[in-house]
């Protein structure tokens, strides 16, 4: 079926669904490389006007990508929960977006339809939103998720420790993880991306750190960020709280991360029976990012944000205690600049939200793309408006692994003060007891002799 | 700016721990926020990491250099235009512009190994560290291997492909500027492939990485260039399949 729309006596026509998403989204780099932008302002106008007419119906009469080649495809349509989705049934997408901003439309009603909303649907109707519709709609959103702590609460914002070291130097680890701590970070998780996947490394990061866990009674939950399959090797050898995965919104962009659907399933059944957190069973952490499907050469000519939003329906089947976008870690070839990041990084946000994700973003950028700090401080703070559930505390913004920069654990101490947000309750408690901050959230001074600093492994 | 840290900052008591790592940790603060020496030094690296992307290959060098050597070489160009068709095009930056096709349709010669040296995310990585590394590799190549060079600017790694194809070799080895890091603004990396052809992708290519003042000496690069070319021309392969654990070679040096 063709979709048309008429502009002072020019039509603009749309081969089919995909094809106007593409047309419809806001400019970014990842979608022309794709050939799938809109030529013209006019014509991504035209797509615009389309799009808001369509049904919501319509994406589930017709599959982006077929359901007979595609996993995701036949995991969004056989979850769908048609009594959720019954409320809004009869809406158009323009519809569906003015629905979603009425005052009416509180915390507790978007959690009822959540689970009859396909990614398409999602993904449809961000398009046609603009920066402070996508705040305002996440922000009455709330997603809560539990492992040793509480995260995402209203008036909360966590923050994933990343310790990150070149070499994978444990003492290097430890020593970012205590400066971390003393800032008052690492209440999402503390995370390492290893240097090197392998069993024994990854094992003897989180022996090392969960030894400081349990030393300090640290209520928080710790991971090393390798592949899926390493950590289903470790599960009955080393302490794993959280099995971690990048996923993107293909059958084919995942199997070149080499997963699938089945191998999350085991994975996740595996880490469950473990019982290892004490206030609640989420024990995935996903990340995904725009770009991931076309530079997997998996996109099926599907526009690079729906294809994202599409992940977080594989992401949503396995109750994540976090899932966070890299939003500009995939380069300028994809995300050009500030402008795109910050429109990519509201749009993730509020997508995964809406989905009914615990969503927390890597806001941050490489030194190819047309970025800077000023660029992070921008979008931190809007997502912190938005009520992102966490956000990424890494030295002095400058991963000295990974070779690029996202928020600090002071970006986070600033963001926290100036929205009057606090950490997750439990470890504010314990930030608290340990003398690391006090009542007003302030942090205390720390002398040499702290317990912590005496802690080095 | 003062020498003295400004008595308004708040220091850490952990500044011993930065011995473990190079990471910004005990900054210190001035309420939550980095203090405006750190601030100016992170904003110091970027401006580093910035301009690296915009230097040019300084070719007549390169040039001079490879012919004193006594190679043939070729000049050439991607199909990318400009640095921002670069940043956003890396499909142009894989494939030859006609004007450097044609130069090679005369070449009639086969070749052994093609050493591409490419300007990549900071090509002045490759200005300082390729011809270092080379004068190490050469002489331990095998003499009887017909060796040749190109320089060629706007490109990725893959347009090492298409520069194997043309003038028929059974080896390149791409030396590329890598994406620039706060930490290591001029970092090269060299991708090497066997039997290169259009359209291959990363697992057919083993890759020596980090290759700057802070990380791998141009001497430990060619010890590894040596060694994957001796691998590569005795299986025949290039890529995962070779399985070699560069980083453990390096360890028992």
């Amino acid at each position: 079926m063709a979709y048309k729309h008429t502009i002072r006596n020019q039509v603009y026509s749309f081969p089919d669904l995909k094809a106007v998403l593409a047309k419809a989204s806001p400019f970014r780099t990842g979608d022309a490389l794709a050939g799938l932008a809109a030529e013209s302002n006019l014509e991504r106008i035209a797509a615009q006007c389309v799009l808001s007419e369509l049904p919501l119906q319509a994406f589930l009469s017709e599959a982006l990508v077929p359901y007979e080649e595609d996993e995701i495809t036949r995991l969004i349509y056989d979850t769908h929960d048609e009594e959720a989705f019954q409320e809004i049934s009869g809406l158009t997408v323009g519809d569906f977006r003015d629905w979603l901003l009425t005052h009416e439309v509180d915390t507790q009603k978007l959690t009822q339809i959540s689970k009859g909303l396909t990614p398409e649907m999602v993904s449809a109707v961000s398009k046609l939103m603009r920066n402070q519709d996508l705040i305002a709609v996440a922000q009455k959103c709330e997603v809560i998720t539990q492992f040793r702590n509480t995260i995402g609460k209203k008036g909360h914002l966590s923050v994933r420790l990343q310790p990150n070291h070149p070499t994978d130097n444990i003492k290097g680890i430890a020593a970012s993880m205590m400066d971390g701590l003393l800032y008052g970070s690492g209440d999402a998780v503390i995370g390492i991306n290893p240097v090197t996947d392998s069993v024994d490394i990854v094992g003897n990061q989180l022996k090392m750190m969960d030894e400081i866990r349990m030393r300090f009674e640290i209520p928080t939950q710790i991971c090393v960020l390798c592949h899926l399959t390493t950590a289903l090797e470790l599960l009955n050898d080393a302490p794993v709280d959280l099995v971690f995965q990048s996923i993107g919104g293909t059958e084919k962009t995942n199997s070149s991360f080499g997963i699938n659907l089945p191998m999350l399933q085991e994975a996740y059944e595996g880490a469950l029976e473990l019982n290892r957190g004490t206030v609640g069973e989420n024990i995935m952490y996903f990340e995904t990012g725009q770009g991931s499907a076309l530079s997997a050469n998996a996109n099926w000519n599907v526009d690079q944000q729906t294809c994202e939003v599409r992940a977080y329906a594989v992401a949503r089947h396995f109750n994540p205690l976090l899932v966070n976008s890299v939003v500009g870690f995939i380069g300028p070839e994809y995300l050009f600049d500030g402008k795109q990041i910050t429109r990519a990084g509201l749009e993730d946000h509020f997508c995964g939200k809406l989905m009914g994700l615990p969503m927390g973003m890597d806001v941050c950028y490489t030194n190819h793309a047309e970025a800077d700090q000023d660029d992070m401080d921008n979008l931190m703070t809007l997502l912190g408006v938005a009520g992102c559930n966490f956000i990424m505390g890494v030295p002095g913004s400058d991963d000295v692994m990974l070779n690029y920069q996202t928020t600090s654990f002071h970006d986070a101490l600033y963001l926290r003060k100036v929205l009057n947000k606090k950490p997750a309750p439990e470890f504010e408690a314990w930030l608290l007891k340990m003398g690391i901050m006090d009542g007003s959230g302030n942090r205390i001074s720390i002398s040499n002799s702290h317990r912590l600093l005496n802690s080095m492994p | 700016m003062s020498g003295k840290d400004s008595s308004l900052v708040k220091k850490d008591a952990w500044d011993n721990l930065s011995s473990f790592t190079n990471a910004r940790i005990a900054l210190g603060s001035v309420g939550n926020s980095i203090p405006l020496k750190e601030v100016l030094q992170f904003k110091l690296a970027h401006a580093h990491a910035k301009d690296a992307i915009y230097t040019e290959l300084d070719i007549p060098f390169l040039e001079k250099e490879i012919q004193s050597l006594g190679f043939p070489i070729w000049t050439v160009k991607s199909k990318v235009q400009n640095r921002e068709e670069y940043l956003k095009r890396p499909d142009f930056g894989r494939l030859l512009n006609t004007t450097s096709e044609e130069l090679f349709r005369n070449s009639t010669n086969e070749f052994d190994i093609i050493f591409v040296l490419a300007d990549g995310l900071s090509a002045e990585a490759v200005n300082t560290n390729a011809i270092s590394l080379l004068k190490e590799v050469l002489p331990q190549l095998d003499s009887n291997y017909n060796v040749g060079f190109v320089l060629t600017t706007h490109a990725r790694v893959a347009l090492g492909d298409a520069i194997g194809t043309q003038l028929k070799a059974k080896f390149t080895a791409v030396l590329i500027g890598e994406r620039p890091g706060l930490s290591s603004p001029e970092s090269m990396g060299i991708y090497t492939t066997y039997a290169p052809t259009k359209g291959l992708t990363d697992e057919r290519r083993n890759c020596i990485s980090n290759i700057h003042k802070n990380g791998l000496t141009p001497k430990q690069g060619a010890l590894l260039l040596n060694y994957l070319i001796q691998q590569s021309f005795a299986k025949q392969i290039s890529g995962v399949a070779l399985k070699i654990n560069l980083k453990e070679l390096l360890d028992k040096e």
